[in-house]
């Protein structure tokens, strides 16, 4: 991988940790809140990173070949099967226990949440038992 | 009216929701590629567990730029409490974060997305079981949270 395209991941994740932080979804006690629909902010900043994200994702394809920086457009495909749906049950059960979700677990620690450490070994731990117990493809 | 909703305000809100979008769109506009951030974790892992679950060719194959989104999310976080944030700390309980973090972990893996992947990669893919997948999710933690509220643990 040459530098722009390392720089290219390097400046789009700080754009998302910068977002994180701006719109204090890094602090678990604002999430927690939505949850209990004291403050629907969470709201809000999922619709506006949807809008913006739906737009690059539908209109660059169309306007370009390919990626600026080279390769292909990926494209998600979202299947619907059991998995799915037990998978996305149990993260909430987690997301509600304690107001945090990986990328807010990984952006904390930038504005010095040190305590989300312990939900980022959690998440890693999580994974690994996905991926040792209920692997597929 | 609709204050009541949002009794913190709404701007710092929809700013930091459009920022999050422009990294997941910029990723998109200059490398093709699709932001999610629970792969990371998998992906990750790949470094050092030999088993062929994680020798996948979507994690090895990911891993180096999901490790260097990973570093920017944290340079982002950073840069903003350089120029505007004071540090803060939760003060939501360990046992809430571990427990929280293996089901997180677990459950995002077995869905193949989480808040990022299903929430907003999905959703701007038009990918209808992402949908599906958050409604569940947000259900969930919905009943969790006011479960936990009950409870008296709330922090």
């Amino acid at each position: 991988m040459t530098a722009p395209r390392w720089l290219a991941a390097l400046v789009a994740g700080t754009l998302f940790g910068l977002g994180l932080a701006w719109s204090t979804m890094i602090r678990p006690e604002i999430v927690i809140d939505f949850l209990l629909f004291r403050d629907l902010g969470l709201l809000l900043v999922l619709g506006g990173a949807v809008v913006v994200a739906l737009a690059c994702y539908q209109i660059a394809p169309r306007l370009l070949s390919k990626p600026l920086l080279g390769g292909t457009f990926a494209q998600r495909e979202s299947v619907l099967d059991r998995r799915t749906i037990i998978g996305a049950a149990l993260f909430g059960l987690g997301w509600g226990l304690c107001g945090v979700c990986p990328g807010p677990a990984i952006a904390g620690l930038g504005a010095g949440n040190w305590p989300l450490l312990i939900a980022l070994v959690g998440i890693f731990v999580g994974a690994y038992l996905q991926g040792r117990f209920f692997p597929k493809n | 009216m609709i204050e009541s909703f949002f009794p913190r305000g709404m701007a710092h809100y929809l700013i930091g929701g459009m920022l999050i979008g422009g990294g997941v769109g910029l990723l998109f506009v200059l490398r093709g590629l699709i932001g999610g951030t629970s792969t990371f974790f998998t992906s990750t892992l790949s470094y050092v567990v030999e088993r062929p679950f994680f020798q996948q060719a979507r994690f090895v194959g990911t891993r180096a730029w999901r490790a260097v989104y990973a570093l920017g999310l944290v340079l982002g976080a950073a840069l903003y409490l350089a120029v505007y944030g004071e540090p803060f700390q939760t003060g939501v309980a360990a046992w809430r974060l571990l427990l929280g973090g293996v089901l997180i972990g677990f459950g995002a893996r077995l869905s193949n997305g989480c808040t990022a992947g299903h929430g907003i990669c999905g959703l701007a893919s038009l990918q209808w079981p992402s949908l599906l997948a958050v409604l569940t999710f947000l259900a969930t933690a919905i009943g969790m949270a006011h479960l936990v509220q009950w409870a008296g643990g709330m922090p």
